[in-house]
């Protein structure tokens, strides 16, 4: 081993215990920081997926203008077919078509404002949770019978059950009168009330026959399976376009900015908190490195006797810290790598969070997510703060005079 | 050619409202391959001329010349360069590196000076046994007594064949048989490296070694004494 290498991890074990409480620091922040970040990351992959999956899917392809104005007449034509050769163009069977439309939904009693979704049975629950979340009745299974199943809050607000007729009233792609009578068939639970409330699906041949689709719908919604793969398939999907139609392929982010949004505003209060962890790392390593300086004044006025340079002291400082860090890297990744991992399985419960993971669509347990990226990330930048908080005890040997240093006691 | 030259050095110290005069108006030429002891009661100026000398101290005024070169008025790093090349240093208390074994602390300044690893070992190795510490080259500087820690000091001094090695009450700390041996030591290199010696104390004994005396006080030479012709 290099003799200076040999002397910088020497000079750390003069005092094992002070080396160890700094180290310790480093090593608790770097587990928490993997630990945190593991259930960040893990989280926000769920909430992408689970708040994608349960109805917007991974990419929509829709015409121009329809995502900020809901105008029936903005429409994919021919959307069966289209939503077929993207199936097989992407060699993905998670691929549908989706007419939408507001309508007025009266039972006996009541009548609610509501979205009615034209579907096809057969390939909406590749994109779309609700089918699987129909616990009561059936879904759909006849594209054009004269069907619809509706969210569980919706049947309670409409004093509607399985069997029971609901008439839909709205306006049809022309502008005409829309009206039909649909037989509810399935009430779904989609553990959010926005959709349990407002949203009720029909067979897509029955939804165009009674909004005069003629053929067309308003989404071809395409479900990647993961939300990572979404960059990939929008760049496949746009080269699947007919060549003459204006129609704009749009990934999760610009159909649902607010999540987005929600996960910004989350890593903003998460990145403060680290940054307050970090710091404080950061500052016991200046204190370490800033007294270990200081007492050994009078070696390092010898050393400069000898002929170095207070840079290549300064150099010893910093090789002194990178070494304390190293060790705080690896402890920590390593010790936090196996903590995350035992909670990767089993997840982690915190009471009294149901309502709101319900909000995102997020199961009550937390799965962390471990990965390089969750293991390195927070102890890369604790090794590089670590590095910062020493540059200030190795500035100072610049300033040291060789005389007056070997004075020092 | 001379290897030292100091020329009218002044050096003043504050101590409270005190000013001190560690040198006055100190001229000296000490040849190569000279064996000098600068002599002084304590705060009569020789370790401040020691230092002006090793480029360790800057004087107020007058000329430092090391090897034809001038030293006074150069920067800390041409000033390092040059004590990690030209001058061996030997202290009153050793100050080795705690740390590092003897060895180490041998090949330490080895390293520095960019010496490769298998010539480093050699060098330390020879130097440590013609010191007579053969054996002890693992143990660190705690485990050792005073004298083997200034044998080690004045190997880590001479191992690079400095020209000029200056030393520093290098025998306070010694009983009077290590001194005789240490000093036994130096003037074996002064004769067959012709390192030239430059050395600061006020032990009788060691200045009986010389082949030149200085005498220094308040900070002025008052005296200088060719040994060899006395």
């Amino acid at each position: 081993m290099n003799i200076v290498l040999r002397l910088a991890w020497r000079n750390l074990w003069r005092y094992p215990r002070r080396t160890w409480l700094t180290t310790g620091a480093m090593i608790f922040s770097n587990v928490l920081l993997v630990f945190m970040i593991s259930i960040q990351i893990g989280t926000y992959g769920l909430m992408i997926d689970n708040t994608l999956e349960a109805l917007t899917g991974h990419l929509q392809i829709q015409a121009p203008g329809y995502k900020d104005d809901l105008k029936m007449r903005q429409v994919v034509p021919d959307a069966i077919s289209l939503a077929a050769s993207v199936r097989e163009g992407l060699n993905l069977q998670t691929v549908s078509a989706r007419g939408a439309a507001f309508a007025l939904a009266s039972s006996e009693d009541r009548s609610y404002g509501i979205q009615v979704l034209g579907v096809e049975p057969m390939f909406e629950p590749g994109v779309s949770s609700l089918p699987g979340l129909t616990k009561e009745g059936r879904y759909l299974d006849d594209a054009n019978a004269a069907e619809i199943v509706i969210g569980s809050v919706l049947a309670r607000n409409l004093r509607v059950s399985i069997g029971g007729e609901l008439t839909l009233l709205g306006s049809g792609r022309d502008g005409s009168i829309a009206a039909g009578i649909v037989t509810v068939v399935g009430v779904f639970h989609g553990g959010n009330k926005e959709l349990d409330r407002g949203i009720a699906e029909v067979p897509i041949g029955y939804f165009e026959d009674t909004f005069d689709m003629q053929g067309a719908a308003h989404q071809i919604v395409i479900n990647a399976g993961d939300y990572s793969k979404t960059e990939q398939l929008v760049q496949q999907a746009n080269a699947l376009l007919p060549a003459d139609s204006k129609l704009v392929v749009h990934d999760w982010n610009a159909l649902q900015p607010g999540l987005r949004q929600a996960i910004q505003a989350d890593m903003g209060s998460a990145i403060f908190m680290y940054a307050v962890l970090v710091v404080l790392v950061a500052f016991s390593v200046l204190n370490t490195q800033l007294m270990s300086v200081l007492e050994r004044t009078r070696e390092f006025g010898i050393v400069m006797a000898l002929g170095l340079t207070p840079g290549r002291l300064g150099r010893l400082v910093m090789l002194e810290t990178a070494l304390m860090g190293l060790v705080g890297l690896v402890m920590g990744s390593v010790l936090g790598g196996i903590v995350t991992s035992l909670f990767t399985v089993k997840g982690i419960y915190v009471p009294g969070m149901e309502e709101m993971a319900g909000q995102f669509n997020l199961p009550s347990r937390m799965y962390p997510q471990v990965s390089a990226l969750t293991l390195i990330a927070g102890p890369g930048i604790v090794f590089l703060f670590t590095l910062l908080a020493a540059i200030y005890p190795a500035m100072r040997l610049h300033w040291l005079q060789p005389v007056a240093a070997m004075r020092a006691a | 050619m001379t290897a030292v030259t100091c020329i009218e050095l002044c050096k003043t110290y504050r101590q409270g409202d005190q000013e001190i005069k560690a040198l006055d108006h100190a001229s000296i030429d000490i040849g190569e391959g000279g064996f000098v002891c600068l002599s002084a009661p304590s705060g009569g100026g020789k370790t401040t001329l020691l230092n002006a000398i090793g480029g360790l101290d800057i004087p107020d005024s007058g000329e430092v010349w090391i090897a034809g070169k001038r030293i006074d008025n150069l920067g800390k790093g041409e000033l390092a360069n040059l004590r990690l090349h030209k001058i061996g240093y030997v202290f009153q208390a050793y100050n080795l590196v705690p740390v590092l074994s003897a060895r180490e602390n041998v090949e330490f300044v080895m390293q520095v000076q960019g010496v490769p690893a298998g010539q480093r070992a050699e060098k330390s190795m020879a130097i440590l046994k013609e010191v007579g510490l053969q054996g002890l080259e693992d143990r660190r500087p705690a485990e050792m007594s005073g004298g083997q820690q200034q044998r080690v000091a004045v190997a880590r001094a001479i191992v690079s064949r400095p020209a000029l090695v200056l030393a520093d009450e290098p025998t306070a700390n010694l009983d009077s048989k290590t001194s005789d041996a240490l000093m036994e030591l130096f003037v074996q290199l002064n004769k067959t490296h012709g390192t030239t010696f430059v050395i600061a104390t006020h032990d009788q004994r060691v200045m009986g070694y010389a082949k030149r005396l200085i005498k220094m006080l308040d900070g002025r030479i008052v005296d200088d004494i060719d040994q060899q012709a006395a």
